[in-house]
């Protein structure tokens, strides 16, 4: 439990930071708000009044826990080019990325994990190296990519979803998450890769050490200590690395909604940007940071679940 | 001890890249067409030997745009994995060797940035510095590659510190700059490779999301990414376009990170 707490404690405390920094850093670059939201009608003396108004003339640490606080009660400033209020903006959209994410990472976790144990157990020969060449093959092809022969081949061709007409997740529940499903497959195709290969690697490592041999010179047939002995101690740094997937499939889902015209937090991201409308920028870097950052904690405290060992300060 | 110099997957990833690259340095000299001639052959046309990979529906030969294309985005990838090696290797040395509250203080930021991708990173320095300009592309991604070339040569670094042939250098009296430079660097070798050519396929891959979304390269600099975007809205019509140019930068991945498999299975023959 205290180790629990102490890393609850790291994460806001590393929230802090990464949203101090951000807030810093768009501040320094998105020079002067008002002048950007008057545009042509700037004057010297509206501009004034507006920063007056927008109570930018404070200290920038006071500017900085009001927009923290305002974070957290739905309240994250105007945009630039919308006109409308950010949180208004993207909170519909972060549902729609939530969804998407989520279901990339369950299909990733059930197809690579049968998927690695059993190339596990297998090794070498031909096979082998077909299946090393196909991996690495899978690696290769960008997400983007794929989507767009997906996108053709399931709308296009067999007319399965309408592209660049979401339903909507309040509208219609079920054909929206099927037109998630076709871009979370091809977001998934190169993790899966990864993960098989990371989830062999660290098996067939495991399986060499020594408690191992022990166990099977005692009678155990490899399988059953696969699953007793080996898939125990295998867990954690396999847990480590689904939650950077879980970061790198966030990452990555900003490409494969623009290509699919799913309406999500990152198509959101990337038309903030070319806008120059820091203040959305800004929300959806932080949201995303929150993000990554959640889940690297969350698999840390799945992990001193699992091995009680890093509970005895093993881990900083 | 067999097959210690070379195994299929580094013969096949060297060929398969050394091919891809004669390529591209002749397509900086000489391509077929003009990339950007407006008919040079008839409009949406499939793949025939005059235009290998058919014309999009200005009539442009798609051949030569993908190689001018490629050649942008090697030469962006291969100027951000330049960056991130060098500085990398530099910070990862310097703390990994002397060790210290600098290099845990490192360490710690380095740890925090290595969770993030590197393409929300990239992202966020891009909207700091300005979208659409190639310079700006290698700036950003150069500066997000290099904590991962930090952490792997701190590692490698840390460990030979100590050894013995480092040691009686020492002892011979080497200044601190010919041990760290002549002594550990070549014995990082086996680590810094296969980072090196993630680190590549990694860059092409950031670069090409970054200018398919229109926020990295864009006209008139022309992208294996910001083709893709163009190929997409043409797909039905011109299906060999968007195929033309994903398989060249699947390619081109694909035989680096042969070269990496390579690398890491000689090694492991080795010890």
């Amino acid at each position: 439990m205290k180790y629990a707490a102490k890393r609850v404690a790291m994460l806001l405390l590393t929230m802090v930071i990464v949203s101090l920094l951000a807030f810093v850093a768009f501040d320094l670059i998105s020079g002067d708000p008002a002048t950007a939201m008057l545009g042509t009608e700037a004057t010297p003396e509206k501009v004034a009044a507006l920063r007056e108004q927008l109570g930018l003339n404070r200290p920038l640490m006071v500017r900085y826990g009001e927009w923290l606080l305002g974070f957290f009660t739905g309240d994250l400033g105007m945009s630039y080019s919308y006109r409308q209020p950010v949180w208004d903006l993207i909170a519909p959209k972060v549902l729609v990325t939530l969804c998407l994410s989520g279901l990339t990472f369950l299909l990733i976790v059930a197809v690579s994990i049968p998927l690695g144990l059993r190339s596990a157990r297998q090794s070498g020969g031909v096979l082998g190296s077909v299946r090393t060449l196909v991996n690495q093959l899978c690696m290769a092809v960008p997400p983007f990519f794929t989507g767009i022969l997906l996108s053709y081949l399931f709308s296009t061709v067999l007319r399965w979803f309408v592209h660049g007409q979401f339903p909507g997740l309040d509208k219609d529940l079920g054909g929206s998450l099927k037109y998630l499903f076709f871009a979370s497959l091809a977001l998934a195709i190169p993790r899966v890769a990864m993960t098989v290969r990371m989830l062999r690697s660290t098996v067939q490592g495991e399986m060499r050490k020594d408690y191992v041999r022990t166990a099977i010179s005692r009678g155990n047939d490899r399988g059953g200590v696969l699953y007793q002995h080996v898939l125990k101690n295998a867990l954690v740094p396999v847990v480590t690395f689904l939650a950077q997937t879980m970061a790198e499939i966030v990452a990555s889902s900003i490409v494969v909604e623009q290509v699919f015209g799913i309406p999500g937090l990152g198509r959101m991201l990337v038309a903030s940007i070319s806008n120059r409308d820091y203040p959305t920028v800004q929300a959806i870097v932080v949201i995303l940071a929150f993000w990554v950052v959640l889940a690297g904690t969350v698999a840390d405290l799945i992990n001193q679940r699992i091995d009680p060992r890093l509970r005895l300060g093993g881990a900083s | 001890m067999k097959n210690t110099r070379m195994n299929g997957y580094l013969k096949a990833g060297l060929i398969l890249t050394g091919f891809l690259t004669a390529l591209i340095i002749l397509g900086f000299f000489w391509t077929p067409y003009d990339p950007e001639a407006m008919m040079a052959g008839p409009k949406l046309q499939g793949p025939t030997w005059q235009h290998l990979m058919g014309t999009d529906k200005f009539g442009r030969d798609i051949f030569s745009r993908v190689l001018q294309g490629a050649g942008t985005t090697f030469t962006i990838a291969a100027s951000v994995v330049a960056i991130g090696a060098v500085c990398g290797t530099a910070v990862g040395a310097l703390t990994g060797y002397f060790g210290g509250i600098v290099d845990e203080a490192l360490m710690r930021l380095n740890d925090a940035l290595t969770a993030f991708p590197s393409i929300l990173l990239a992202l966020v320095i891009i909207s700091i510095l300005g979208p659409g300009s190639k310079y700006n592309v290698v700036l950003a991604l150069g500066l997000v590659f290099i904590p991962s070339f930090a952490r792997v040569t701190r590692t490698a670094f840390a460990a030979l510190r100590d050894v013995n042939y480092v040691k009686s250098a020492r002892l011979m009296g080497a200044s601190r700059r010919r041990i760290l430079l002549v002594h550990i660097l070549p014995n990082t070798m086996q680590v810094l490779l296969p980072a090196i050519t993630i680190g590549f396929n990694n860059a092409v891959l950031a670069e090409a999301s970054m200018s398919f979304l229109g926020i990295g390269v864009t006209p008139p600099d022309a992208s294996l990414g910001y083709m893709l975007s163009e190929a997409q809205g043409m797909f039905i019509a011109a299906p060999w376009y968007a195929i033309g140019t994903g398989v060249t930068i699947v390619l081109l991945v694909f035989g680096v990170g042969l070269i990496g498999e390579g690398l890491q299975r000689r090694d492991k023959e080795v010890d």
